[in-house]
C-alpha cells in the first residue's frame, strides 16, 4: 500500500498485529458484565415506563403493587424529591440560547416520550419486580405528540416542555467566507433535502447498574455499563448528593456503547436511590425492549442543503439549515453533536471558500438522542458527499474527478479550514488514488456501462472524507461549552519483578487498548507485551479520565501513556548513571538496555532498574523510591483521520433489492499500533454505516409509538449481507501526537453510509433517480425504478 | 425480559402430555420454545401452564415409509436442513429449513412447533402446502391425518384442537421428472419471509404436466397459487411461459395482503410474482432427467 511517510527505526511490537488479549475471556463467555455481578442481599429494581409519547399524569396508585409478593418498595416522583436532582446536560454549547427542559429521573406531572420513567419497583427477585409493574395504576391524560423536528419547530405544534417556546432547545450558527456572494455568482447550484433518519445504537449488552450503598460508611459502589466511569462518578455525585470521595464507579466488561453509554440516565441513579433507601444492594438491568425505547438514539436530522459551484466542477459555497431532533430531553452530550461535531466539519476534505449552517436543536416526543458512532460527522460527510455526486451528475462529470478537483492538497503540519478548525495533517488525494487503483476504477466504469446494456445495474460509490476526533484540547472543550476537560491520564507502575501495571483514566469497551497500550509500553521500555497489564474502568483505582468516545482513547490516552513511559525512561537513565558512575546525559537506551554511550556491554535492563528502584538500597541523593510515572496529557489539537472508500453494489431491478458486491476502505489514522485491531475497527465502523444506508431506521407513528421496538423490526446488519471488506491504509502521522497516531474508531461509519448510498443512486441512474430517502429499502428502490420506467 | 408466572410440567410420553393438557386447561405445549418463549417474555402470551414435550422420544427422527418421508414433530430445523434423506426426497423442505431464523434458532426450533404456531411468514408451512404434505395429529379421540392445506386456517390458527398434539409430518418424496424449490425474500430484521415461494413442477420432456405452487408471507396463511398452476399446465417450460404463469399469482392472493413498514401490500404483490417465477424456474432446473 502507498505509504506517505515511513518511520525510521522500525519498532518491534508497535505495528504488529498481535492477538487481542481481551478476546479469550470474551469468546469463552467468562467475561463479567454488570449484570453478572451478584452481591449478598441484593434486590432487583424494575422501571415502569410511559406507554404514551405525551401525557399528563393525573394520578398514580401504587397500593396493589406494594402489596404484591416480594415487593420491598414502589417509588414515584414525590419519593425522590430532595434525594435525586434532575439529570444534567453536560455540553452547554454557548451563544445558542440553550434552553434545558427539566429531565427528572421520575416524571413529575408529564411524560414526554414512550419510555419516560414513571415509577420504580424493588423486589426480592426481578420476576417479582416485573410482576408488580403491572399492578401500578396510572391515570394518564393523553396529549398530542410531535415526532418530526421541523414540524415541532413550527407554529401550533404540541409543546414538549411548557416553559420552552417552539420546542427550540438551541439555535447554533457557523459561517466562514462570503456565502451569499458565492451563491450569487454561482454558475450552478444543486439543492437537496436530506433526512438523516433516527437510528438505535443496539449495543449487544443492554444497560445495567448495581448500586451498593453502605449506610455505616456512607460509601457507594456503583457498577455501571458506561463508556466514562469518571463522568458517571461526577454526575452521580451531583444528582444523588453523595460526595465524590465516597463514590466508586466501576465499569466492568462493557458490551459495546457506540455513544449510547456516554449518557447519564435515570436507571442507575434510581438504583442508587433505592439502595440508599433500603440499605441493600440493588440491581437494575434493562430488557432489549426498554433499551430500544429508552437508551439514547442517534442522528435524526432534517437537512436543507445547497451547493454552489462553477461549471467546471469547483465548489464555491455550501449553505444549509438543519433541524436536529433532540428527543424529549437533552442527553448528556447531545447539544454538541449536531453543532460542534457536525457543523465545524461542513467543508470536509475540500477547499470550499464559503460555508454557512444554521442548526436548530428541537425537542420532540421521542427518545433523547446522543452521540452515535461518528456523532455528527457522518451527518456532515453524508450531506456533502451526496451533494457532490449530485453536482457531478448535473455537470456530467465523473464523481471522482469532481472530488479530486476540490481536495485540499497534501499538508503535513496544519491547514486552516473555513469553519475555523486547523486540520493536523492530510493526504486526501493519496487515499482517493489508492481506493480507485484498488478497484481499477476506469475498468469498473467500463464494466458498468457494458452491464447496463444487459439490463444489469451495478453502481459505484466513491467518497473522500476527513473527520475530527481525538477529543480534544480542554481549552477548546471549555470554549465550546463542554462541562469538563478532555485530557487523559496514565500511570505506569513497575513492580519489583519487572512486571508493569498501566492504569488509565479512559474506559475501553471493545476497542482493544488492553492490547495496544501494552504494545506501546513494550516498545518504549523494552518489556515483553505479556509483562504489561492495563487496568481501566474503576474510579478508585485509576486516575481521572474523561472516557472512551470520539475516537480519543488512543489519540489522547495513548499519548499520555507514551509520555509516562518516557518519564520512566528518564528515571531509569538517572539510576543507571548512578549505578554505572556516569553522567545521566551519557546514558543511552537501546533494545531494552540502559548503558553508557560507547560501552553497550555494561548495561542495566529496565527489569534491573525496576528491582533496584523498588528496593531503594542504593539510590542517588534526592531520587524517590519506586519506578512509577503519571501523566495527564492535554492534546494541543484534535486529530483528523481521513480516507477514501469505494462501494460496488448491484440492484435487482425486479425487486429493488441491493447486493453489496465490493467494499474498499482506505483509511489513514497515522502509524498503526496494531493493524489487526485497526482493521477490526474499520470493519465494525463500515458495517454500522452501511446499516444506516440500507437497513436501519427507528420509526415512530404519528402518536409517537415506537414501531421498531424489537430486533424483529429494527434491522441491524448481519454477516451474510456483507462482502469481505477490503481494508487498506495510507500513513500520514499527526504532527501533534507523540506517536503520530490518530483515532480510527468511527472513521468507517463516517465514510460508509455516503459511499453505499452513492453507489445505489449511481446504479439507479439509468432510471433517472437523483436521490432517495434512507434506508434504501427494496421497496423504496423498487418504487423509484417503477417511476423511472414510467417516465422513460 | 421476564415472563408472567406459569407452571411448568415435563411430559415423558405422549400419553402423559395428553393427561397434563387435560388437567391444566389453557396450558401451552413447549417444544423448541422459539415461538412460544419470545411471546411469553414480551408478556404477549401468558399461559397458566407450559407442558414441555421436548424429550418425548417417539416424536423425534426422520424415516421413510414407502415413498413418504415421515418427520417427527420434534425434529429440529437444523436436522432437517442437514439430513441426506430430506435433501434427496424433499429438497425444497431442506432448503426452507436452512432459511429459518439463524443457526441458534435452527438448533432448537422444531418442525412441529413451527407449523403449530402457524405464522404466515414462516417458511416450512409454505413448502409443506406446496409439497402436498400431511400432518399426523393425536388427541383423546385417537389419531387423524390432515392435509397441510387444511391444517393452516388463518393468522396463527390451525385445525389443531386444544387437546390435540401434532406428532409427525408426512412429506411425499419428489418423483421422477419432478423438481422442487423454495425461494425467499427475508425480512432483514426478523428473517421471516416477506415473500416465500415454493414450487413443485413435474415436466417430462420439458412440458409441464403438473405443478404445485404455494406462497407465504402474503396473506394470513400459506396458500396454493391455483391460477399460476393452471397457467403452467401443458406449457413447454421457458423463461417466457414461466414468467407469464407467475404473473397470475395476483389473482390467487385476493385483496387483503399483509403489509408493514418494511414492505407494503402493493409491493409484496408485485414481488410475489418475481419470487414465484424464480421458484418455478429453480424447480424446473432441478428436474432429474
Amino acid at each position: 500500500m502507498s505509504t506517505t511517510v515511513t518511520t525510521a527505526a522500525a519498532p518491534r511490537v508497535f505495528g504488529s498485529g498481535i492477538r487481542r488479549r481481551e478476546d479469550p475471556r470474551l469468546v469463552t463467555g467468562t467475561a463479567r458484565y454488570t449484570d453478572d455481578i451478584t452481591l449478598p442481599g441484593m434486590v432487583h429494581a424494575a422501571i415502569l415506563r410511559s406507554p404514551h409519547a405525551h401525557a399528563r399524569i393525573r394520578k398514580i396508585d401504587t397500593a396493589r403493587a406494594k402489596a404484591s409478593p416480594g415487593v420491598l418498595a414502589v417509588y414515584t416522583a414525590p419519593d425522590i424529591e430532595g434525594h435525586l436532582k434532575p439529570i444534567p446536560c453536560l455540553w452547554l454549547v454557548p451563544n445558542t440560547d440553550l434552553k434545558i427542559g427539566t429531565y427528572s429521573p421520575l416524571a413529575t406531572d408529564t411524560v414526554r416520550y414512550v419510555g419516560d420513567c414513571v415509577a420504580v419497583v424493588v423486589g426480592e427477585t426481578s420476576y417479582q419486580a416485573y410482576d408488580a409493574l403491572e399492578l401500578i395504576d396510572v391515570d394518564y391524560e393523553p396529549l398530542p405528540a410531535i415526532i418530526d423536528p421541523e414540524k415541532a419547530a413550527g407554529p401550533g405544534a404540541p409543546q414538549v416542555h411548557a416553559d420552552i417556546a417552539n420546542n427550540q432547545a438551541f439555535h447554533w450558527t457557523v459561517a466562514g467566507g462570503d456565502v451569499d456572494a458565492a451563491f450569487k455568482s454561482a454558475e450552478i447550484v444543486v439543492k437537496d433535502r436530506i433526512i438523516q433518519q433516527r437510528l438505535i445504537p443496539t449495543a449487544m449488552e443492554t444497560r445495567s447498574a448495581v448500586a451498593q450503598y453502605v449506610p455505616a460508611t456512607g460509601e457507594l459502589t456503583l457498577w455501571n455499563t458506561t463508556q466514562n466511569p469518571h463522568i458517571v462518578r461526577f454526575a452521580c455525585s451531583v444528582v444523588t448528593g453523595i460526595p465524590e470521595d465516597r463514590l466508586r464507579v466501576i465499569a466492568p466488561e462493557v458490551g459495546g456503547g457506540f455513544g449510547s453509554k456516554i449518557a447519564q440516565y435515570p436507571g442507575e441513579f434510581l438504583a442508587v436511590f433505592c439502595s440508599k433507601k433500603l440499605g441493600r444492594p440493588v440491581k437494575w438491568t434493562e430488557s432489549r425492549s426498554e433499551n430500544y425505547q429508552a437508551t439514547t438514539h442517534g442522528r435524526d436530522h432534517i437537512q436543507d442543503v445547497e451547493l454552489a459551484a462553477t461549471r467546471d466542477g469547483r465548489i464555491t459555497g455550501l449553505r444549509c439549515t438543519v433541524w436536529a431532533g433532540m428527543g424529549a430531553y437533552l442527553s448528556t452530550a447531545a447539544p454538541g453533536i449536531p453543532t460542534i461535531l457536525h457543523g465545524l466539519m461542513l467543508s470536509g476534505p475540500y477547499q470550499i471558500p464559503a460555508v454557512k449552517e444554521d442548526v436548530y436543536g428541537i425537542y420532540t416526543n421521542a427518545t433523547p438522542v446522543e452521540a452515535y458512532r461518528g456523532a455528527g460527522r457522518p451527518e456532515a460527510t453524508y450531506m456533502l458527499e451526496r451533494l457532490i455526486d449530485r453536482l457531478a451528475r448535473e455537470l456530467q462529470m465523473d464523481p471522482a474527478d469532481v472530488r479530486r478537483k476540490n481536495l485540499i492538497p497534501r499538508f503535513d503540519n496544519g491547514f486552516d479550514v473555513v469553519t475555523g478548525l486547523k486540520y493536523d495533517s492530510g493526504n486526501y488525494e493519496g487515499a482517493l488514488s489508492a481506493a480507485l487503483d484498488r478497484v481499477k476504477y476506469k475498468e469498473l466504469r467500463a464494466e458498468q456501462a457494458r452491464l447496463r446494456k444487459e439490463k444489469k445495474y451495478i453502481g459505484i460509490g466513491v467518497t473522500t472524507y476527513v473527520e475530527i476526533c481525538g477529543l480534544g484540547p480542554s481549552q477548546v472543550a471549555g470554549a465550546v461549552g463542554f462541562q469538563g476537560g478532555l485530557w487523559e491520564s496514565a500511570i505506569v507502575r513497575f513492580h519489583p519483578t519487572g512486571k508493569v501495571n498501566v492504569f488509565i483514566g479512559a474506559s475501553p469497551h471493545g476497542q482493544g487498548e488492553e492490547t495496544t497500550f501494552a504494545q506501546i509500553v513494550s516498545d518504549e521500555l523494552g518489556v515483553s507485551v505479556e509483562d504489561v497489564k492495563v487496568v481501566h474502568g474503576d474510579t478508585d483505582v485509576t486516575p481521572m479520565g474523561w472516557g472512551t468516545y470520539g475516537s480519543r482513547t488512543t489519540a489522547v490516552g495513548g499519548a499520555a501513556l507514551a509520555i509516562a513511559t518516557r518519564k520512566i525512561k528518564d528515571k531509569a537513565k538517572a539510576l543507571t548513571a548512578h549505578l554505572l558512575e556516569a553522567a545521566t546525559e551519557d546514558i543511552d537506551y537501546a533494545g531494552g538496555k540502559f548503558f553508557v554511550k560507547g560501552s553497550p556491554d555494561q548495561f542495566k535492563t529496565i527489569q534491573d532498574i525496576a528491582l533496584l528502584a523498588n528496593i531503594a538500597w542504593n539510590l542517588p541523593q534526592g531520587m524517590e523510591a519506586g519506578l512509577e510515572a503519571t501523566t495527564f496529557y492535554d492534546p494541543p489539537n484534535f486529530s483528523y483521520p481521513f480516507g477514501s472508500h469505494v462501494a460496488v453494489v448491484e440492484i435487482d431491478a425486479e425487486t429493488g433489492r441491493t447486493t453489496l458486491k465490493r467494499y474498499v476502505a482506505v483509511d489513514d489514522c497515522g502509524p498503526q499500533i496494531n493493524p489487526v485491531i485497526v482493521e477490526g475497527q474499520v470493519h465494525g465502523g463500515v458495517v454500522q454505516g452501511i446499516g444506516q444506508a440500507l437497513w436501519e431506521e427507528c420509526v415512530y407513528d404519528e402518536n409517537g409509538q415506537l414501531l421498531t421496538g424489537t430486533l424483529a423490526d429494527y434491522a441491524v446488519p448481519r454477516a451474510d449481507q456483507l462482502p469481505d471488506i477490503e481494508v487498506l491504509s495510507t500513513v500520514t502521522p499527526s504532527p501533534n501526537h507523540p506517536l503520530g497516531v490518530k483515532g480510527i474508531g468511527e472513521a468507517g461509519t463516517i465514510a460508509s453510509t455516503a459511499t453505499v448510498y452513492n453507489a445505489v443512486i449511481d446504479a439507479l441512474a439509468p432510471f433517472g433517480v437523483k436521490g432517495l430517502r434512507m434506508p434504501l429499502t427494496p421497496e423504496r428502490v423498487w418504487r423509484a425504478i417503477q417511476e423511472g420506467q414510467k417516465g422513460a | 425480559m421476564n415472563p408472567a408466572e406459569f407452571e411448568y410440567y415435563r411430559a415423558g410420553s405422549l400419553d402423559e402430555a395428553h393427561r397434563l393438557l387435560k388437567s391444566h386447561p389453557g396450558a401451552k405445549l413447549l417444544a423448541g420454545g422459539h415461538s412460544l418463549l419470545p411471546l411469553m417474555k414480551l408478556r404477549l402470551a401468558r399461559p397458566s401452564a407450559v407442558v414441555d414435550i421436548g424429550r418425548i422420544a417417539e416424536l423425534k427422527g426422520i424415516s421413510f415409509k414407502g415413498d413418504t418421508l415421515r418427520i417427527g414433530a420434534l425434529t429440529t430445523h437444523a436436522e432437517i436442513a442437514s439430513s441426506g434423506d430430506v435433501a434427496l426426497a424433499a429438497p425444497a423442505l431442506a432448503e426452507a429449513a436452512a432459511w429459518v431464523g439463524d443457526q441458534a434458532v435452527r438448533n432448537r426450533g422444531t418442525i412441529g412447533g413451527n407449523v403449530s404456531h402457524a405464522d404466515p411468514a414462516s417458511d416450512l408451512p409454505t413448502v409443506l402446502v406446496a409439497a402436498g404434505a400431511s400432518f399426523v395429529v393425536v388427541g383423546p379421540r385417537g389419531e387423524r391425518t390432515t392435509e397441510a392445506a387444511d391444517f393452516f386456517q388463518g393468522l396463527m390458527q390451525t385445525s389443531l384442537a386444544d387437546d390435540e398434539i401434532l406428532t409427525a409430518v408426512l412429506v411425499p418424496a419428489v418423483k421422477q421428472d419432478e423438481g422442487a424449490a423454495y425461494v425467499k425474500f427475508s425480512h432483514p430484521a426478523s428473517r421471516y419471509a416477506v415473500v416465500g415461494a415454493a414450487a413443485f413442477v413435474t415436466a417430462p420432456g420439458g412440458t409441464c404436466e403438473a405443478a404445485r405452487v404455494a406462497v407465504g408471507g402474503l396473506v394470513p396463511r400459506p396458500i396454493r397459487a391455483a391460477s399460476v398452476e393452471s397457467a403452467l399446465a401443458k406449457q413447454k417450460l421457458s423463461p417466457e411461459t414461466i414468467e407469464k404463469a407467475a404473473a397470475q399469482v395476483g389473482k390467487d392472493l385476493g385483496d387483503d395482503l399483509l403489509g408493514d413498514i418494511f414492505a407494503s401490500a402493493e409491493y409484496r404483490r408485485a414481488v410475489a410474482a418475481v419470487y414465484v417465477k424464480r421458484a418455478i424456474a429453480a424447480a424446473a432446473d432441478r428436474i432429474r432427467r
